[in-house]
């Protein structure tokens, strides 16, 4: 899949952002005053700056409300409810905490909840692709959740940020072992894409134009093995390892910022590997597997 | 679900349809061109129309980006640059034209031969042609020199009639359609839909090809036979059949010459027929054992006869192909086809030919007045195009074909292969070359005709050739169509003369028209010592921003096909079906919107002007307002014009006066016109009297025409016996041996000329094949065509590919004797193992066509053409003479001869990845532009403006 | 909308007969043609260097290495399927993209469609491509527009690319309806779907290629012995047979 600048920061930054709101919500981290203006101010910045990226790789946004109609059968409208609810939800919360209003904790909870649930929504609008076999699994939403939440448990703070950030790794490695298999696993060759596995064994002569496509944009990206490795390395080094080694220190605020920076950075790497390795079945039409 | 959203299911159309002939190929298709307030808005095919019945193949589903392709010429234009820079000043028509008349009127009064007027993939030969002779010049011809004369003369000087779209199978009865080197050649929608109507009644089909693609990658069996072999493999089937005693002996009795005696006496008359006191040839009947007439009622000839010392053809063809030389053991290596298989094919022709005839309950009578009850049919039927036209012995080899159709008696008969009004038409109804120059006054004839012995050759006094392209000469004797091929070389070399103006209409010499390219735009621009150009003056006419024009001093530009008046009639290619003869017109379903003219109006306006016999009027006035005022009143012979419809009064069709109405009555027709044969007459029809009753009331002939098939070719033998020594007219010595060899009476094989390349390291045969998708260079500028196929690689077979080790990716490099080109290869499984081959004309030249100069057709596209030279390799048995690169009996350009060797580049070795040869980019002549509109897709700010600012919903 | 119907009362949709199809690409330019009328389907650099477009219908070209016979080349058109299970209308948030209840093509509502490309991504087959022009998918509708246009001739009524067809290679018709020329096509000639195991049920189907090889005719006996007989022999024998 083409792993676009957009979706790449959307689903980066929105659960990050999601993850810190969670935090937020559940009185993990209680600001107040300029101090809780500024950390709500970032999990909303964060999240609705994902939203914003997301606008943009949609071609016709001027329908954008229109997604809100289909949360009956449509993860992507569920994560439209849930990521506007959690920003609704959350608001009195954080207004209480900028204002000293004195809301009671309790009031924070829905909205946490529903700012993981947004996340679990992104997780499912991939793993629910059956063509792309390597998000086809119930892990695809349980490392966008983990990372949610170890990314919140960075930005929050948490004592527990570095076991967060040990487990998201743990999970992106499951991920990458169980999704390496999934294309082979899910059966689907040249042969079956075409049904020509009944009279041989199909291979291209000619594709269908010489000249590009979306399909060929969007769907099928070749990324060579070496180099995918050599990124995986960084991601996990950068995305898990780095930052708990660095919370580890006792460096205050700046060891929190460079970790935070450095797991930012990691999960870009690692959601540019999640798109791009990620092959879809009708590269077989074009000979791209199989 | 009721909440789905409501669409209109019931939108019209168009505010109009107008309904006109296709020319995004030669198949002539008839079209509905949908417009809304005039603008042309949808094509779809005609399906009331006899060629296509509705289909539409890709090109003609894409016209509209044809007729607003960018690379439109817009206006005159006259060189101002030095040739070939492409720097051209756009002139008036008015000035245009004075220019035109002011070279040619000179030439005309003195040494007319000096116009040289060739045209490329005209289909208004019988007016181009009319208008050479009335000039007087000897030079004219159009395409079919290098296109597929070998098929046309073959099919005509021995059945009367040929492949291309001539005849056709008998889609509806054939029960085995046997296929020879056979791709999107004519007659393209026509053979797909019969392919069709085969596989919906799951009829067998074979394909004898080197390549299985289109039409090979759908037949029930491929033979992936060696280049050039074909006529080799046919006469081992022959000589199987015959073996088997499996051949049709009533067929050959009484419709073939297969009982004519041939003179066995040494001397002049060997090997011509044996004639009688009144100069025709005879049989010995049967029943009497005494000679009798040819076309005697109630003649039974015997096939075995020898009398007076002088056996039938029957005997020789008998003697001939039942040589061990032809037996599958001893053809098999050569053909690239085992033994077995061979006798296989044979098998299965016979079985269909003989144990699965039908017969059709069709009475009739023949021309000897003899009665049958009704049509025997052998359901087996054949078609061929260029991958046997295309060699050095494609001539042979397609009466090879037509013998093998003769033996089983499958031509004309049920099941069979059926040929479609004006043909049948034996070379007898058919006229010889004219080429005799009077200055200031036209020919006696046309030139091109078929010739019946050396007498017929068009020769100066001298003996020299009398045409430029030296077509009817010793070195191609049955040159039916020209050598356009050696226009421009013949023309740069003064070989046989040296010409003044050339004057070519829709033909891209400049590039994918000729062979070896590069040499000939080198020709265009070399000048002498005297400072001229070898070629002093080039007028040319096309209705695109081809690589041509840029060659050109004075370019009339021409008409999209949507915008013009044409005739596709019955005196030049017709678009008959084998039930009925029919014409079609074109006409501007749109007006131009730039300053361009239909070329055949403009040829009768410089014609005009010249003071052409048959385009004055009587007070000195153009005859003819336009090419439509000609289409209508123009008459070739008295009652019978370009087109036959609606004549006379509007209810004549083939004679009668001219009708003002015949236009508009086309039009309302659909576009075309057809005459029934009457059902007794479809069949049988050389020898049918009731089919050549209604051919003279047609028009197509004065008086019946029945013929027997020529397994036998007596205007061969002719030339065999000067090449021998015999008669007043010899040949020059240094083409005896190849006329001895050549021209043998019956249909022989010899090697192509290009398998002497093989010794030279040349070993691996490379070939083209014309994809569905494009009609020549022409689909390149076509917005939706070129997505499709923008650019080419070479397809090398497994063999090849694994012997030197190559990968996807890889190029290599690809040399023959005429040059070299470095271009990107594919690995192709489905090909013989030692042929490589890719699709034609895709390469194009930076900056023509209207496109950009960095378009993949420029830059990874590539041409074969750079590989073929026009020439044969100079040998010391030439004595010094030019040889064409050609069949030596039609001069059918030999670009399947081709052979090359093949040598890996990998990827990373390229020096960049652009093929080569790579020519400087021409520039861009004035041209139309417009177009395809580009979206915005690679504008940020307009597609930011577009998603998130403007209101209003999608375009559509 | 974007829930699938539970059945719809025909099944429209397209038999493709892969023995026949000769990859000639008029469907591709005739389907091409009929949706772009008034700029439907846009194309990029359209004579540049790096064209592209949309297109609905594209006819790939494939190799089969076949088991002891020579190998094959098999043209293979590729558009919408009409799932009966169609993935990319239910992942679909706006509802622009549907089932229709009464005949089961498959469309995509171009003033709903936000052009996000889940349901591209749904589809195994490749057969949505967004118009880089207007940013919304674009999809086979199976000519809609025609096969109910009361302005149509009655025979017109059909997808473009069926009209078009040169070979008759591609068949519309009701898969619901057993008797109709399409269930008896898939019935008599084995019609399959692409990719069963993902579970999207096309309505499309396909017609394999037919085996291919030599014909089954024995071989032919030679009439007599010619080297023994010499050609004399032969034309006795065989003009011997020629009735009187």
């Amino acid at each position: 899949m083409n792993p676009a600048p957009s979706v790449i920061l959307f689903s980066t930054l929105s659960g990050l952002g999601f993850g810190f709101l969670a935090f937020l919500g559940f009185g993990v981290l209680v600001p107040s005053g300029w101090a809780a203006f500024f950390l709500w101010g970032l999990g909303y910045g964060l999240a609705v700056a994902g939203l914003l990226a997301a606008t943009f790789h949609l071609g016709n946004p001027k329908n954008g409300l229109k997604a809100f109609s289909q949360w009956r059968t449509s993860w992507l409208s569920r994560e439209a409810w849930a990521s506007v609810g959690t920003l609704l939800l959350l608001a009195p919360v954080a207004l209480s905490d900028w204002l000293g209003l004195g809301l009671p904790r309790t009031f924070g909870w829905p909205g946490a909840a529903l700012a993981l649930g947004t996340v679990f929504t992104t997780g499912m609008i991939y793993a629910q692709i059956k063509a792309v076999p390597r998000w086809h699994h119930w892990l695809t939403p349980v490392m966008f959740l983990t990372f949610a939440l170890a990314g919140g448990a960075l930005l929050a703070g948490s004592a527990l940020a570095p076991l967060a950030l040990v487990v998201a790794g743990g999970v992106l490695l499951a991920l990458w072992r169980v999704g390496d298999g999934a294309f082979a696993r899910a059966g689907q060759t040249m042969g079956t894409a075409t049904g020509l596995d009944r009279i041989g064994t199909p291979w291209v002569f000619e594709p269908a134009h010489t000249a590009g496509n979306y399909l060929l944009r969007e769907m099928i990206h070749l990324v060579g093995r070496k180099h995918a490795q050599k990124l995986r390395w960084i991601a996990l080094t950068l995305a898990a390892i780095l930052p708990a080694l660095v919370l580890l220190l006792p460096l205050g605020w700046p060891g929190l910022a460079l970790a935070a920076v450095l797991h930012l950075a990691g999960v870009l790497a690692a959601r540019w590997l999640f798109f791009a390795e990620a092959e879809h079945v009708v590269g077989l039409y074009y000979g791209a597997r199989g | 679900m009721n909440d789905q959203p409501k669409i209109d299911l019931s939108r019209p159309v168009s505010d109009e349809i107008r309904q006109t002939t296709c020319y995004m190929c030669a198949c002539r298709c008839g079209i509905n061109v949908h417009l809304k307030s005039g603008v042309v808005t949808y094509i779809e095919g005609n399906r009331d129309h006899p060629i296509n019945k509705g289909v539409l193949c890709a090109k003609g589903a894409s016209g509209i980006m044809q007729v607003t392709a960018p690379s439109r010429l817009k206006a005159p234009l006259r060189r101002v640059g030095p040739r070939g820079s492409g720097a051209f000043e756009v002139i008036s028509w008015e000035e245009a034209l004075t220019t035109a008349v002011s070279w040619m009127k000179p030439l005309r009064e003195t040494a007319p031969e000096k116009l040289a007027f060739f045209t490329g993939r005209d289909q208004s030969q019988s007016l181009t042609g009319w208008w050479a002779q009335n000039f007087g010049t000897p030079n004219y011809a159009a395409h079919g020199g290098f296109c597929s004369v070998n098929m046309a003369a073959g099919g005509i000087y021995t059945i009367g009639g040929a492949f291309w779209e001539f005849g056709q199978p008998d889609w509806e009865r054939t029960k085995l359609f046997v296929m020879f080197g056979v791709a999107e050649d004519h007659d393209s929608n026509p053979i797909k839909i019969g392919l069709g109507k085969l596989k919906e009644r799951g009829a067998r089909v074979i394909s004898i090809n080197p390549i299985r693609t289109g039409y090979s990658a759908v037949a029930d069996d491929w033979i992936g036979i060696t280049p050039g072999t074909d006529g080799l493999l046919i006469l081992s089937l022959i000589h199987c059949l015959l073996e088997a005693g499996q051949v049709d002996l009533d067929y050959l009795a009484q419709w073939t010459n297969a009982p004519l005696l041939v003179n066995g006496a040494e001397g002049a008359e060997k090997g011509l027929f044996v004639r009688n006191a009144e100069s025709q040839p005879f049989v010995i009947d049967k029943t009497s054992g005494h000679p009798a007439p040819w076309d005697g009622k109630g003649v039974q000839p015997d096939l075995g006869a020898e009398w007076q010392g002088n056996r039938t053809v029957f005997r020789h063809m008998v003697e001939e192909y039942l040589k061990p030389d032809y037996a599958p053991e001893a053809v098999a290596a050569r053909c690239g086809v085992t033994a077995l298989r061979i006798r296989q094919l044979a098998a299965e022709l016979a079985e269909v030919a003989f144990d699965q005839a039908i017969t059709l309950d069709r009475p009739w009578t023949d021309f000897r007045g003899n009665k049958h009850a009704g049509m025997p049919g052998r359901p087996v039927s054949f078609h061929a195009m260029r991958g046997i036209s295309a060699h050095s012995n494609g001539f042979q080899t397609a009466r090879a074909l037509h013998l093998l159709q003769i033996i089983l008696g499958a031509v004309e008969t049920p099941g069979g292969y059926r040929l479609k009004p004006p043909y049948p038409k034996p070379i007898e109804a058919h006229p010889t070359p004219h080429f005799v120059t009077t200055p200031g006054k036209p020919l006696t004839g046309p030139h091109l005709g078929y010739v019946r012995g050396p007498d017929d050759l068009c020769l100066l006094p001298d003996g020299s050739p009398a045409r430029i392209d030296k077509a009817f000469s010793w070195e191609n004797p049955f040159s039916a169509h020209g050598l356009m091929h050696m226009l421009i070389p013949n023309a740069h070399a003064g070989d046989p003369y040296r010409i003044d103006t050339l004057f070519l209409y829709m033909a891209n010499m400049a590039w994918n028209s000729s062979m070896n390219s590069a040499r000939v735009m080198e020709m265009l621009t070399e000048t002498g010592a005297d400072g001229e150009y070898l070629i002093p003056r080039i007028i040319y006419s096309d209705a695109y921003a081809s690589e041509m024009v840029a060659f050109a001093d004075l370019i009339l530009p021409d008409t999209t096909y949507l915008e013009r008046h044409d005739c596709i009639s019955l005196l030049d290619r017709p678009i008959s079906e084998p039930d009925a003869a029919g014409d079609a017109i074109r006409w501007p379903v749109v007006e131009p919107d730039r300053e361009v003219r239909c070329f055949q109006s403009v040829l009768l306006d410089l014609g005009a002007r010249l003071g052409l016999p048959g385009m004055v009027a009587e007070d000195g006035s153009p005859k003819f307002k336009d090419y439509a005022d000609y289409i209508v009143n123009h008459q070739r012979r008295p009652g019978v014009g370009p087109l036959m419809g609606f004549r006379g009064d509007g209810t004549a069709t083939g004679r009668g006066a001219p009708n003002p109405e015949q236009m508009a009555s086309y039009i309302e027709n659909g576009a075309f016109h057809q005459a029934h044969v009457p059902e007794e007459a479809a069949f049988m029809k050389p020898w049918n009297a009731a089919y050549q009753d209604w051919a003279v009331k047609l028009g197509l002939y004065e008086t019946p025409q029945p013929y027997l098939f020529n397994i036998w070719s007596e205007p061969m033998r002719r030339f065999q016996l000067a090449a021998e020594g015999f008669g007043p007219r010899q040949p020059p010595d240094h083409l005896r041996a190849r006329l001895k060899q050549a021209m043998h009476p019956l249909p022989i094989w010899y090697a192509p000329f290009g398998d002497e390349d093989a010794a030279f390291g040349y070993t691996v045969h490379a070939l083209t094949q014309r994809p569905m998708d494009m009609y020549h260079s022409w689909g390149s500028q076509n917005a939706w065509l070129r997505q499709i196929r923008g650019r080419n690689s070479l397809f090398l077979p497994t063999k090849i590919w694994e012997a030197q080790g190559f990968m996807e990716g890889d190029w290599a490099r690809v040399s023959s004797r005429a040059g070299v080109i470095t271009v990107p290869v594919a690995h192709m499984a489905a090909l013989n193992e030692n042929t490589v081959w890719t699709w034609n004309a895709i390469g194009k030249r930076k900056g023509a066509w209207g496109l950009d100069a960095d378009a993949p057709e420029a830059t990874t596209g590539f041409l074969l053409n750079h590989l073929i030279s026009e020439l044969l390799p100079d040998k010391a048995e030439h004595g010094g003479h030019r040889l064409s690169n050609s069949d030596p009996i039609t001069g059918q350009a030999a670009w399947f001869d081709c052979r090359v060797r093949v040598e890996r580049v990998a990827a990373e070795d390229l020096s960049r990845d652009e093929v080569q040869p790579a020519f400087a980019p021409l520039p861009d002549p004035p041209r139309a532009g417009g177009g395809r509109d580009n979206s915005s897709a690679k504008n940020w700010a307009q597609n930011f403006r577009r998603k998130f600012v403007d209101v209003e919903g999608s375009d559509r | 909308m974007t829930a699938l119907p539970q059945t719809t009362d025909r099944k429209l949709g397209l038999v493709i007969d892969l023995d026949t199809c000769v990859g000639c690409q008029a469907c591709v330019t005739a389907c091409k043609g009929w949706n772009d009328q008034g700029g439907g389907l846009s194309d990029q650099d359209p004579y540049g260097a790096d064209p592209s477009g949309t297109f609905l219908n594209r006819v790939h070209s494939y190799q089969v290495a076949v088991p002891d016979a020579p190998p094959q080349i098999v043209n293979f058109p590729r558009s919408c399927l009409h799932c009966e299970d169609a993935p990319c209308v239910t992942v679909c948030p706006t509802g622009a993209s549907y089932k229709r209840a009464e005949d089961g093509i498959v469309l995509v509502n171009p003033d709903s469609c936000i052009g996000c490309g889940l349901c591209a991504w749904a589809c195994p087959y490749g057969a949505r491509e967004m118009d880089a022009d207007q940013g919304v998918m674009k999809k086979c509708t199976l000519c809609v527009d025609r096969i109910y246009n009361d302005t149509l001739p009655e025979e017109d009524r059909e997808p473009a690319c069926v009209r078009t067809c040169p070979t008759n290679a591609r068949h519309f018709g009701d898969f619901a309806d057993p008797d109709s020329k399409v269930s008896k096509l898939v019935a008599a000639r084995g019609g399959y779907d692409l990719m069963p195991d993902m579970g999207t049920k096309p309505t499309n189907k396909y017609l394999a290629p037919r085996k291919k090889g030599p014909g089954e005719a024995s071989l032919l006996a030679p009439l007599l012995d010619i080297k023994a007989t010499g050609v004399a022999g032969w034309l006795d024998k065989m003009l011997g047979k020629l009735p009187g």
